[in-house]
């Protein structure tokens, strides 16, 4: 079966997020780059999926050159090829990735049984890129699952629900948005890593078509600093007094 | 009009519904028009009883047996029905799984833009909205603009409030167009978890570990903790990542959200990923050899020094005290 999966780079924040001058973006002139875990999850259940039926893996990210790196990772994790839709580095809004990514899809000469996506992308969050991907072509689309298997051409997919898992099962070709906590995404061998590296890539400019309407950002903010500068209870266990008392005055779980 | 997307269970709203309604009232307001909601299944209408404290008007039941069990695509056909007819100005629904599913369906087959997690509104003719990015670390001020506004609401972040004039709502019956190709994605059935103890989303008090901790036999001080004071454990994907805890356990941006009383994050250094998971709970109290870890400024109170010391012997104090 062939499997696409798609992916997008996006700055590894540490503790605290730092934003550019015109408040656009984040600054990440002292930060790497990584994709959302939920991502790195759908890479992991396409090879497998490939390992276990046979076909190809690819994954495909809309964004700049440098998204490249996320591209191999993906390789670097035995997916078998990479296309990149290439912009100039300017964040794209939901509905024109989705309608990039369909068409792309479209053009494609594989003929995708599944298409794998994050349920939400890390940054932007906006929950629908699948979704409207999934509508576009035409395809049934099951949202936010941990648990995914192909038997005789039909997804078997479970969503986390308070108490349990609800099923699905839907005819291929279709897609799917993952959550993190499917699988246990493996780490690249040096050897793949380094193959990856000579990989090609394959690159496409995207057209940008978002329909009726507009949603726009204005502007990003970093809450204001929560740093409340914490009261320090003590150092090491002399401090169990102090914490005893915490929990039993003020927040009387004891 | 503005049309709120209403979850329940046993017959009654769920909070993230009624904290969705408080921000579609203020919406309304700003707008001048009139608020109505929809629910959907067997109960939908025995909901209505309980949105007219909200200032619910109208509320648009939709009672199709074939849309029970839950269908996505099939739901927000539903919606899109709705818009067809009454052409509301916004719809918003809770930034749940299931309604950000549907809303998102609604916004691919309307071929609408639809902004999620929005926390404010501020109504003209276009929208700009106050929305969350990165689990809410960061905030985003965007402009929406269409013949329908499409927005989710952030859970907890609205406090829910009753209106100052109840209103009467009345119910209408909804028969929607779906066909066969909405229902391709329907529950086919549930299977029960037989993971024991307090779900980590609802326990009162979380003890969470991470790389911090050191390995996976360590967790067992933690778990003990946890137990003594009835909690749930949690951790850090870092300690996810080293095969320490199962993911489950995984609390942050793309694990479990939490809201206990109280949060003891062990051996956690505070990034931002996590954080958003925990920032619900009421206080924080972190244990950490690093006083400049950021959960040590974040939270409420710190405790500098090695878990492998302190926890042992508040787990003694407190068995002690239970003795
Ligand atoms: C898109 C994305 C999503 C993510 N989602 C999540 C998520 O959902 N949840 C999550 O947790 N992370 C998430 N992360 C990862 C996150 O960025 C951090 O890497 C992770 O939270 C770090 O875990 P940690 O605090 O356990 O480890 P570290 O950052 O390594 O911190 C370990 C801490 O332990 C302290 N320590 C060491 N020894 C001791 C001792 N003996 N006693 C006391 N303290 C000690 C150290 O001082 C340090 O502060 C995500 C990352 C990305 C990019
Ligand atoms: N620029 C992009 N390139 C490729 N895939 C993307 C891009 N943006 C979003 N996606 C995919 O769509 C999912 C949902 O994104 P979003 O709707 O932004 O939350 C992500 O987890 C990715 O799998």
């Amino acid at each position: 079966m062939d499997v696409l999966t798609c992916i997008k780079r996006v700055p590894d924040t540490g503790s605290k997020i730092v934003l550019t001058e015109d408040r656009q973006s984040i600054d990440a002139s002292n930060l790497g780059f990584t994709m959302s875990p939920h991502e790195e999850c759908a890479i992991e259940a396409a090879v497998q999926l490939v390992e276990a039926h046979g076909g190809t893996a690819r994954v495909l990210t809309l964004g700049p050159p440098a998204a490249d790196e996320q591209l191999r990772t993906g390789l670097a994790m035995t997916a078998d090829e990479a296309t990149l839709l290439e912009t100039d580095g300017a964040e794209w809004g939901p509905r024109a990735t989705a309608n990039a990514i369909a068409d792309a899809v479209r053009a494609a000469e594989e003929e995708f049984d599944l298409l794998l996506f994050g349920n939400e992308s890390a940054d932007a969050a906006n929950y629908q890129v699948g979704i409207r991907v999934a509508e576009r072509l035409g395809l049934p689309v099951v949202a936010g699952i941990k648990s995914l298997e192909v038997e005789d051409g039909t997804a078997i997919a479970g969503r986390e629900v308070s108490g349990g898992e609800e099923i699905y099962e839907v005819d291929l070709p279709a897609v799917v948005t993952v959550k993190e906590g499917i699988n246990e995404p493996r780490y690249a061998s040096m050897r793949a890593k380094m193959s990856a590296r000579r990989q090609e890539v394959d690159r496409r400019e995207p057209d940008a078509e978002s329909g009726p309407g507009t949603f726009e950002k204005l502007r990003l903010e970093a809450p204001s600093d929560e740093d409340s500068a914490a009261e320090v209870l003590g150092e090491g266990p002399e401090a169990v007094p102090r914490i005893i008392e915490v929990l039993e005055e003020e927040v009387e779980v004891v | 009009m503005i049309l709120g997307f209403v979850e329940w269970e046993a017959g009654e709203p769920l909070e993230t519904s009624l904290q969705m309604l408080t921000l579609a009232r203020d919406v309304a307001d700003q707008t001048g028009t009139s608020l109505a909601a929809v629910a959907f299944g067997e109960e939908g209408a025995a909901v209505a009883d309980h949105l007219g404290e909200y200032g619910v008007e109208r509320v648009h039941h939709v009672a199709d047996d074939r849309l029970t069990p839950y269908a996505p695509a099939a739901w927000g056909q539903a919606l899109a029905d709705l818009l067809e007819d009454h052409r509301p100005e916004a719809v918003l629904a809770p930034g749940t799984d299931r309604c950000q599913e549907v809303l998102a369906h609604v916004g691919a087959t309307c071929d609408l833009p639809m902004a999620a997690d929005c926390t404010a509104v501020e109504a003209g003719d276009a929208y700009e909205v106050t929305r969350h990015r990165w689990g809410g670390s960061l905030v985003e001020h965007a402009r929406l603009e269409a013949s329908t506004k499409l927005l989710s609401t952030a859970v907890h972040e609205v406090p829910i409030e009753p209106a100052d004039v109840p209103t009467d709502p009345t119910v209408h019956t909804v028969e929607p167009t779906v066909d066969a190709e909405d229902l391709r994605v329907q529950v086919d059935r549930r299977e029960e978890s037989d993971v024991e103890g307090v779900p980590l989303g609802e326990a009162r008090v979380v003890v969470g570990g991470g790389r911090g901790v050191g390995g996976p036999e360590d967790f067992d001080q933690l778990e003990e903790l946890a137990d003594l004071l009835d909690g749930a454990l949690g951790s850090s994907r870092a300690a996810v990542n080293e095969g320490w805890r199962p993911h489950d356990d995984q609390i942050g941006l793309t694990g479990t959200k939490i809201t206990p009383d109280i949060y003891i994050a062990c051996g956690i250094s505070g990034a931002v990923q996590h954080w958003v998971g925990c920032k619900g709970a009421d206080t924080v109290l972190a244990i950490n050899t690093d006083p400049e870890a950021a959960i040590m400024q974040k939270g409420e109170y710190a405790v500098v020094g090695d878990l492998h010391e302190i926890v042992p012997e508040l787990n003694e104090a407190l068995r002690e005290r239970e003795g």
